[in-house]
């Protein structure tokens, strides 16, 4: 398997702990784009402050017109839903809640995977809600790799429970256990 | 035999055919949308009309004339709240107002109304400023339907809470309740409000220059254009406006990549406020002096 180009990641209720775990365990060699929705914060300029300081990787608020950067993690605006364009910029768009969410994980993961078809990995965390289910199920049938956190061990695990059910996964993952799965699938060479 | 196309091709044909039948028969240009949002909005169009796909979509507006009214509504999506952002509107209340008072007659144009919530919070604010009678307040849609609506101004009472909340961050004097009238599920918004208020139909993509106005609000309708096409609307922004006159865009869209920011000067860049300049930049020729 090629490396993919980038990683998408859901989490709502919950995620500030689930993000710190994740971000603080990605290798720092990582060139992939990474793109990350989380419902809880209004405030996504102190957010990105929040998980600096525990992130591996440079952490910014995406924003319009802005292109999409490898080794980078973005965040979604609160307020906007976040979409990809094929060209690798971000659009945000104020239509209507999905999953009574804006942004909605759904909406990103559709247009991630419309984008980065196969060379996408979604990621679905702690949550207490469906969000992020159609949207990981999109990315699998576009031939991308689905990750979902145990719902066991989840802060709230009605989300990724709603992923399992509607998405399936490649792969089911204790919080722990998730970052050196991604660092093992972008970091791998292909083989020839 | 040629290959099978993978979806994603085969859709963006799709959606690409679609904008062409739109454009072609009715007028309605999208061809300069941004791509990502319009997907998505012409997939929902598909699955709320239960079509199989969006070529089956696309035969029936070519085919059924009355259709297209539905399918401009489901493209233009209007959703907003009155005061959403409210420190835009506090900043509107106390740097802008202020010095549009000097003006004898003050046009505002707001590009994208939609359902109009803006539109009367917009009123409020020239009201309790004391400036509403001698205002005018253009607000402007390409979408019939909601131009309907915002006229009516008859909105959901369950919004009045959040709006309310919003009304107070905003700086609001008076209790929002008492511009409306409550009734069953709904809230009126009074009369007296829409008494200076022109609903009428304009198409940034294909329209010109609407007003001469002092101020300008057009917010987050940018955000679903294209490159050139935000370029061209914000030029034309720009020639609608008077020299010092204000353009106010949404939160999280920006002047700085487009030609006419040279035009501008930032009044409070988190609100997205900006200026016209009251000298061309050097090295042009002012059209308009």
């Amino acid at each position: 398997m090629r490396p993919p180009e980038a990683i998408a990641i859901g989490c709502s209720q919950g995620s500030l702990h689930a993000l710190r775990v994740i971000l603080g365990g990605l290798d720092r060699r990582l060139t992939q784009t990474l793109l990350i929705c989380c419902h809880t914060s209004t405030d996504v300029s102190g957010l990105c402050a929040l998980l600096a300081s525990h992130s591996t990787l440079p952490i910014v608020e995406a924003r319009e017109r802005q292109q999409a950067i490898g080794g980078t993690v973005h965040v979604a605006p609160a307020g906007y839903h976040l979409l990809l364009e094929n060209d690798r910029h971000f659009a945000l768009s104020v239509d209507d809640q999905v999953r009574y969410s804006r942004p909605s994980i759904d909406v990103m993961f559709d247009s991630a995977a419309d984008v980065y078809t196969c060379d996408l990995i979604g990621v679905v965390l702690t949550g207490a809600n469906s969000d992020g289910a159609e949207g990981l199920a999109r990315i699998r049938r576009r031939g991308g790799v689905a990750v979902v956190q145990t719902p066991e061990g989840a802060e709230a695990p009605a989300m990724p429970r709603a992923a399992l059910e509607q998405a399936g996964a490649d792969y089911c993952l204790p919080l722990e256990e998730i970052a050196p799965l991604l660092n093992r699938l972008c970091l791998a060479q292909p083989l020839r | 035999m040629s290959t099978p196309l993978p979806d994603i091709e085969l859709e963006r044909i799709e959606v690409d055919l679609f904008v062409s039948a739109l454009k072609r028969r009715y007028g309605f240009d999208f061809s300069q949308y941004a791509p990502a949002s319009l997907t998505r909005r012409v997939r929902q169009l598909m699955h709320v009309h239960h079509c199989d796909s969006i070529s089956a979509l696309t035969a029936r507006l070519l085919h059924k004339a009355d259709f297209v009214t539905q399918v401009i509504e489901g493209l233009s999506v209007p959703v907003s709240e009155m005061f959403r952002d409210p420190l835009m509107f506090r900043a509107l209340r106390e740097q802008v107002l202020p010095l549009l008072a000097s003006y004898p007659r003050i046009n505002v144009w707001q590009a994208g109304c939609a359902y109009g919530q803006e539109v009367y919070s917009l009123a409020i604010l020239l009201e309790e400023a004391g400036l509403y009678e001698r205002s005018h307040i253009f607000a402007t849609d390409f979408n019939p339907a909601a131009l309907k609506r915002a006229h009516e101004g008859i909105y959901p009472a369950k919004d009045a809470q959040l709006w309310s909340r919003n009304y107070i961050e905003a700086g609001g004097s008076q209790s929002l309740s008492s511009y409306y009238s409550a009734r069953y599920d709904f809230i009126r918004l009074h009369e007296r409000l829409r008494k200076n208020i022109t609903f009428t139909n304009h198409n940034l993509v294909t329209d010109k220059v609407f007003c001469e106005a002092h101020l300008v609000l057009c917010r987050n309708v940018l955000i679903y254009f294209s490159n050139p096409l935000q370029d061209r609307t914000l030029a034309l922004f720009r020639d609608s406006l008077v020299r010092g006159g204000y353009l106010c865009l949404g939160l999280r869209e920006s002047l700085d990549f487009a030609p006419a920011a040279a035009d501008f000067t930032a009044v409070d860049a988190s609100q997205r406020l900006y200026r016209r300049k009251l000298q061309a930049p050097s090295g042009e020729h002012d059209a308009s002096a």
